[in-house]
């Protein structure tokens, strides 16, 4: 990492150290601890779309199996929450790969076809298989993390560590994206025929960051189980699945921090709406939560015709324009002395 | 003529019922460079295509180095040692001109998905390795001060040798160019004829596809005149000059 990235990398972790000290509420620590796994699947989900240009609209199920291997094998059989967490990797790393190789030897959007399929296929199963999966009522007992032996047992401890998981992944992603494999990603991007005219082996580029993509999702989805010690089919559904492509677009897919800061924005809105409900009530204004949806839609309507590229793209060249005219108003101002 | 480096042998492509290549035979010889002209349509970049493995030939063999080259894929031929560049310009728009040729070194490079994320310390000594590489081709190509560039933003003419030296990071030893002419002003394509006479010099055999006949004749060793997937002639290009079926081939009779 260099220059701009590492910078903002240290803003990162600035931040991180420091917002527990401001936020002491416990639930609104962990409102930011989901944020965390939801910026983890989508960290990953950019290296996806943005970088190899293909779409997964079944990350939802890669959290859900990541949750249900951690939740099944620690709950019912015992295991150590890391070797339950590192199985559902290997078991996402398999599927990963079967769903890829068919879906992303073809050229066009197959891979979003497939993962669609199957992200309602794992659904399906976490509510009917009640003897494996408990059914609509889920799996419970499900432990806390141990670092070391030691605990993770309140939501701060819990709020350092996830983060702290949420920064080494964007360390991973820029590493990648520096590298000759994330070159060579690019260049997939940029042109196919390319690519291969230089030697570089497109379907097999693809399922390899397809498969690394979900086994962050895994991971995230695992974290989760273990910070909710319950886990039941309601928040592994499709939409979940599109809720997370929405996150790195409207953050902007070219760009690790967009999809960051897309994460971030849409897990922290819902909040904001309630918070704003709660203000419209003091005015007289009866504020229902079904409107949440209108203004979901609305504010990705805005962003979508305003700022195509992502919000973090979209705020860097406001600023880019706002400095240019300063400095071109600086420069008359100068002019007008001399 | 055991020096050749790519032999074409009764080489066939149909296109559903449209035949683009037909029982065409063909010796390119090691160390020189030879054009392929013919009209519009006559089936050049279909050739092109079949060599690099774009397509599969509906029948015959393609001979690369004394080795039969079948069911290959593209990757897989650049690999054994032969570069192209593309009609309509291919390079990768939003990366640097030099992230571009970089590139073009990943043949000459190893790190995987794993090491490259979590081990680049390990890596730096490759990535040097890759940027010297690179930024040996700029200096080459004359294009340094474009290096920070992105490549999507330079003019046509430097788009294209931009391609061609991305090719070369490939460091093959035969090069098919794709009009690299096409597009150019007179001065540019004084300058791609000098660039690919170099490449000659490097002992890189080179392929040309090319309609402006000036160039062709100017530079090759060896002219193959192609008509509706068919070889009318092939030869010195003095000789292809006053040719009678090539002069009827491209003014009708």
């Amino acid at each position: 990492m260099k220059g701009k990235n590492s910078a903002g990398f240290l803003a990162l972790i600035i931040s991180i150290i420091s917002i527990p000290f401001m936020v002491t509420n416990d639930y609104y620590l962990g409102v930011l601890i989901f944020t965390a796994f939801n910026c983890l699947a989508c960290i990953g989900l950019c290296l996806l779309m943005g970088y190899a240009g293909q779409i997964s609209i079944g990350h939802g199920a890669f959290i859900a199996i990541g949750a249900y291997t951690s939740g099944i094998l620690t709950a019912k059989f015992a295991w150590s929450p890391w070797l339950a967490m590192l199985c559902g990797v290997l078991i996402v790393i398999v599927i990963a790969f079967c769903l890829g190789i068919p879906a992303l030897r073809l050229k066009g959007h197959y891979l979003a076809m497939a993962t669609l399929g199957f992200a309602s296929i794992v659904h399906i199963v976490a509510v009917a298989a009640v003897d494996l999966t408990g059914g609509p009522s889920g799996i419970v007992n499900i432990p806390r993390l141990d670092l070391f032996g030691y605990v993770l047992s309140s939501d701060k401890q819990y709020f350092y560590f996830s983060w702290s998981v949420v920064a080494l992944s964007i360390y991973i992603a820029f590493n990648l994206i520096n590298s000759r494999v994330g070159r060579g990603l690019q260049a997939i991007h940029g042109s196919e025929d390319a690519a291969s005219s230089l030697g570089i082996n497109i379907t097999s580029y693809k399922v390899q960051v397809f498969i690394l993509s979900a086994v962050f999702a895994s991971i995230s989805g695992s974290l989760y189980a273990y910070y909710m010690n319950y886990i039941d089919p309601g928040p592994f559904d499709v939409m979940h699945s599109v809720l997370l492509v929405t996150m790195v677009a409207v953050g902007g897919l070219h760009n690790i921090w967009g999809a960051l800061i897309g994460a971030i924005f849409l897990s922290l809105l819902p909040e904001f709406l309630s918070f704003l409900s709660d203000y419209l009530q003091v005015l007289g204004i009866e504020y229902q939560p079904d409107y949440d949806t209108l203004v979901y839609g609305g504010i990705l309507l805005i962003i979508m015709l305003f700022l195509p590229e992502g919000i973090f793209n979209g705020l860097s060249s406001i600023i880019q324009f706002i400095r240019s005219s300063f400095r071109k108003f600086s420069g008359r101002a100068a002019g007008r002395v001399e | 003529m055991s020096n050749s480096i790519l032999e074409l042998e009764v080489l066939c492509k149909n296109f559903g019922g449209v035949v683009a290549v037909s029982n065409l035979s063909l010796r390119i010889e090691k160390g020189f460079i030879t054009s392929l002209i013919g009209p519009n349509g006559a089936g050049k970049t279909t050739i092109f295509n079949l060599v690099t493995g774009f397509l599969e030939p509906t029948s015959g063999h393609i001979r690369f180095s004394g080795r039969i080259v079948k069911h290959m894929k593209p990757h897989t031929i650049a690999s054994i040692g032969i570069g192209r560049t593309f009609q309509n310009v291919q390079i990768f728009p939003k990366m640097s001109v030099l992230e571009n040729i970089m590139v073009g070194r990943h043949l000459r490079s190893r790190a995987g998905i794993l090491s490259s994320s979590v081990l680049p310390p390990f890596l730096r000594k490759e990535e040097k390795l890759i940027r010297a590489e690179a930024e040996k081709q700029l200096h080459f190509l004359d294009l340094s001060e474009f290096a920070r560039v992105p490549a999507g933003s330079l003019p046509l003419g430097n788009q294209r040798m931009l391609e061609i030296a991305r090719a070369l990071a490939l460091e093959p030893k035969l090069l098919l160019l794709d009009e690299p002419a096409s597009g150019l002003n007179a001065r540019e394509t004084i300058a791609m004829g000098e660039l690919i006479e170099k490449i000659k010099q490097m002992n890189i055999t080179v392929l040309l596809v090319e309609h402006d006949m000036e160039l062709v004749m100017d530079i090759s060793d060896y002219v193959a005149v192609i008509n509706f997937g068919k070889l009318i002639a092939e030869g010195p290009p003095v000789e292809i000059q006053e040719n009678k079926d090539v002069i009827a081939a491209y003014l009708g009779e």
